[in-house]
């Protein structure tokens, strides 16, 4: 434990700040009989980028989807805007304005490209950027020349920018990015960083679990550190580049 | 030359119905990976639900097609709120359960639409307009049919535009692949999955409205459409609109010479078709292999152990009802002796269930071959009693062996369509052969010998046979055999791999299993001196599992309390009513919906807790 626990968040909360966007309060889930997330606490302010951090099967991946309401065994407080999140049903989140992408892409197999995206639809949102498929084709230009293929002949780059493009079609102001770098080749990689960041730009906020600490590092304002199902360190990005304890302790493999 | 033209085109007629009412079977599977039972329910209510509205209102050309289209809606509905009360939550049960709960709609529905249309036969008028006939090659064919050959084809399109070309469709195709997804990309996949059951519902309704100018509705089109819907989706790849329409065509075909060349066992023919198609292309003609479902007949199966002092228990068991004669009337003594038989049927269904994981559809078959075997040996060898007995457990041992080699290469939903395959071919078999079998009139005087003719000594010779065959059955549960399915049940993979031949060992199952039903059904002819073959029909199985279901699917001793259970509800409160069905449909309904661990397994799981 460091003294530096939560503190971020306590001093936002004294200082009379606005309620974030997004607030996890002592967040628990389970699979089955195993408790994986024992108590997560984490917020995501109006156009921050959040990176969720830790090791493999720290509850990351858990923690997203706990959220999203996409595990049923779960306890504990979600808000967004202030109204509570945490008894809806996955779709009813989705459409309260919360895109979630998946870490396995889960990419409709039998469905187009562009049925995919037909998929993600949702009517445009006062207060979030509105996308159609042009202008996604646009961020992502090698999916344009995919339109009519059907998503089991993409590569793996090309399946993750179709699930984010799909996610993005239902004009979310939230974003919950599940590892968007995991298994994908450097240069990549570099072009997702960069898609995030310029989604920061039109004002999403996103929540990104991630293991690379160099992405994390470039999309990033602060950084919540998960370890065996709680939030042990929360701060600036920059501090958390600043403290390699914090990072020996709860990241190096 | 043109009278086989005719007879291929009445083939077609019979093609566009069975596709009608097929392709809402595989739509709703393809979507929620129910194999719907009361789909047949739903083509038999647009039929009587057509006849209602075609006698008032379909005397213009006009309100007959309202007619037929207000019966499609109103099965439609139906469905909708079928799978609002029932089906929803059935989504992630096993598919016995899913089977099972459907099977008691159709029950409820049988007796529902008996209640308000009557028992008789109804006539409904020919469609106005399509009265006449045309001549094709000098032969006379109904304009009528010539339509409904028209309607497979535009169907098929609208079905495949309305898939491809809305978003409702490409919502649907989604959801089917990947439920949890679409949910989270705001998806109601619930509102989604109510839709999907009414446009294959109304579907069903269709078929079934259109059927009243050709033929009589009855009650008995639920099961006889039901059973070639699941030929036509099983046979085109389950889950595929193209594939169904592949095989109604193909199937109309088979029926429609095939009633020239073999008029005797036109159904037998179906089946047999079936089973060739799925040796040759194991997911159907235009199946694709990840459409396979998976089998989580036994999904977080408990671990069985053997009690210690289960064998004293058994034996003061084995004691207190050979006493029990002692002190009970006949009735009671013939009640016992039907419930013993009982025990040992469903004993043996639930070694394939609860060790194999193999859900049967057709375990009837084995006891029906069993009861047929000593009953045929008695009436035409004269054989005395107990060699007919032997016979028995041997016949029903050959027929399983010979059913269980084709039926152990599929898993799962498949595995159970084809156990209900070969059910309904020897079903078939007995009720058509009659210069055999006696056809639907049964074997009668099938007597116990002279010094077991006692109510008494017959079931003491029950209770020792029957108490001697579950020995057995625990026996081989515990034995290196019964490791060696359960572990073939929880991983095929992992067991093969570990040297376990898994598909041997479930096929010498289903012979063991169909012997020892087999020996109850010899017992079951001598108790009751007659055979029927409503015996090895689709209900017989149903209760068998009903009773495996009641025990609960993972306890030993639960087959024998379900027997007990099931039995007593049979006897002693459904004859009591003209309503059985509808009775024993609701206690299916509300066994599936509260206690999906069975009735032994939820008292387990109550003293566990406590």
């Amino acid at each position: 434990m460091t003294t530096q626990t939560l503190a971020p968040q306590t001093a936002t909360a004294q200082a009379g700040l606005p309620e974030p966007l997004l607030r996890a309060e002592s967040l628990q889930a389970w699979y089955g009989r195993a408790h994986i997330l024992t108590g997560v606490d984490l917020t995501v302010g109006r156009g921050e980028v959040v990176a969720l951090m830790g090791r493999n099967g720290a509850g990351k991946t858990t923690t997203l989807k706990a959220i999203m309401g996409l595990i049923e065994a779960r306890s504990g407080r979600v808000t967004l805007d202030g109204r509570p999140i945490d008894r809806l049903p996955p779709h009813r989140i989705a459409r309260l304005g919360v895109g979630y992408v998946p870490e396995d892409r889960r990419i409709f197999a039998d469905l187009t490209v562009e049925e995919n995206l037909e998929v993600g639809r949702q009517p445009p949102r006062p207060g979030a950027p509105v996308w159609t498929p042009e202008k996604l084709f646009d961020l992502f230009p090698n999916l344009a020349a995919l339109r009519g293929r059907r998503g089991t002949r993409m590569s793996g780059g090309e399946q993750q920018m179709l699930t984010l493009a799909r996610t993005l079609m239902g004009n979310p102001f939230l974003l919950l990015l599940d590892e968007p770098s995991e298994g994908l080749a450097p240069l990549i990689v570099r072009q997702m960083a960069e898609a995030v960041l310029r989604l920061k730009a039109e004002g999403l906020s996103v929540l990104v679990s991630e293991q690379n600490v160099g992405f994390a590092a470039a999309v990033a304002d602060r950084a919540s550190v998960i370890e065996k199902g709680q939030v042990r360190w929360s701060g600036p990005m920059a501090d958390l580049m600043a403290d390699e304890s914090v990072r020996r302790a709860y990241l190096a493999l | 030359m043109s009278f086989l033209l005719v007879q291929s085109l009445s083939g077609l007629a019979t093609a566009a119905t069975l596709f009608l009412v097929s392709s809402g079977l595989t739509i709703v599977f393809g979507v929620t990976r129910i194999v719907n039972f009361a789909h047949g329910s739903l083509y038999m209510l647009g039929a009587y639900l057509g006849w209602s509205l075609i006698e008032r209102f379909g005397g213009t050309v006009g309100g007959f097609w309202a007619s037929v289209a207000a019966a499609a809606l109103g099965a439609g509905a139906l469905g909708a709120v079928m799978e609002v009360g029932l089906l929803r939550r059935l989504y992630r049960s096993p598919e016995l359960f899913q089977l099972l709960g459907t099977f008691g709609v159709v029950l409820i529905l049988q007796d529902a639409v008996a209640w308000i249309w009557g028992p008789e036969d109804l006539m409904g008028r020919r469609a106005p307009g399509l009265k006449g006939s045309v001549e094709i090659l000098g032969q006379p064919f109904p304009l009528y049919d010539l339509m409904l050959i028209g309607l497979g084809p535009l169907v098929l399109a609208l079905l495949w535009l309305l898939f491809t070309r809305t978003r409702w469709g490409v919502l649907v195709r989604a959801a089917t692949q990947d439920r949890d997804m679409a949910s989270a990309l705001g998806v109601d996949p619930a509102r989604l999955f109510t839709g999907v059951l009414f446009l294959g519902s109304a579907l069903a309704g269709l078929g079934g409205a259109l059927q009243v100018p050709r033929e009589a509705v009855n009650l008995h089109m639920d099961m006889a459409i039901i059973v070639e819907a699941f030929v036509v989706v099983v046979v085109g790849g389950m889950g595929s609109l193209t594939g169904a329409f592949l095989a109604a065509l193909l199937i109309g075909q088979l029926q429609a010479f095939g009633i020239l060349v073999f008029p005797q066992i036109t159904l037998v023919l179906v089946f047999l078709f079936m089973a060739v198609v799925l040796i040759l292309r194991p997911h159907g003609l235009l199946g694709r292999a990840e459409d396979a479902p998976p089998s989580a007949a036994a999904a977080h199966a408990p671990p069985m152990v053997a009690g210690r002092g289960v064998g004293w228990a058994a034996l003061g068991l084995l004691a207190l009802l050979a006493a029990l004669p002692l002190v009970a009337g006949d009735y009671a003594v013939i009640l016992l002796t039907e419930t013993v038989i009982l025990a040992l049927f469903a004993a043996s269904l639930h070694l394939l269930i609860g060790l194999g994981g193999l859900v049967s559809f057709g375990h009837a078959a084995y006891f029906g071959l069993g009861a047929y075997g000593a009953a045929l040996f008695v009436k035409h060898l004269g054989a005395p009693m107990p060699l007919a007995l032997a016979a028995a457990p041997l016949v029903a041992g050959l027929g399983a062996l010979a059913a269980g080699w084709f039926c152990v290469r599929r898993s799962g939903l498949y595995f159970a369509m084809l156990t209900l395959a070969f059910a309904q071919i020897a079903w078939s078999v007995a009720f058509q052969w009659s210069g055999f079998t006696g056809g639907d009139n049964g074997v009668l005087g099938v007597w116990p010998s002279g010094w077991a003719s006692g109510k008494a000594v017959y079931y003491w010779l029950t209770l020792g046979l029957c108490a001697g065959a579950l020995g057995l059955l625990r026996r081989a549960a515990f034995a290196p055999f019964g490791y060696a399915l359960r572990a073939g049940r929880d991983s095929s993979l992992r067991a093969e791999s570990v040297g376990i031949d898994v598909r041997r060992h479930q096929w010498f199952a289903f012979a063991l299993a169909g012997s020892a039903a087999g020996l109850a059904g010899g017992l079951y002819a001598f108790a009751k001196g007659s055979v029927f073959p409503t015996l090895m029909a689709v209900p017989a199985s149903v209760d068998a599992l009903v009773m495996v279901l009641m025990g609960g699917v993972q306890t030993v001793s639960g087959p024998l309390a379900g027997a007990a259970l099931f039995h007593l509800l049979e006897t002693q409160v459904m004859r009591a009513t003209d309503w059985w069905r509808l009775l024993l449909g609701l206690v299916i309904v509300a066994l599936v919906l509260l206690f999906p661990k069975g009735i032994v397994g939820f008292l387990a799981g109550l003293r566990g807790r406590s």
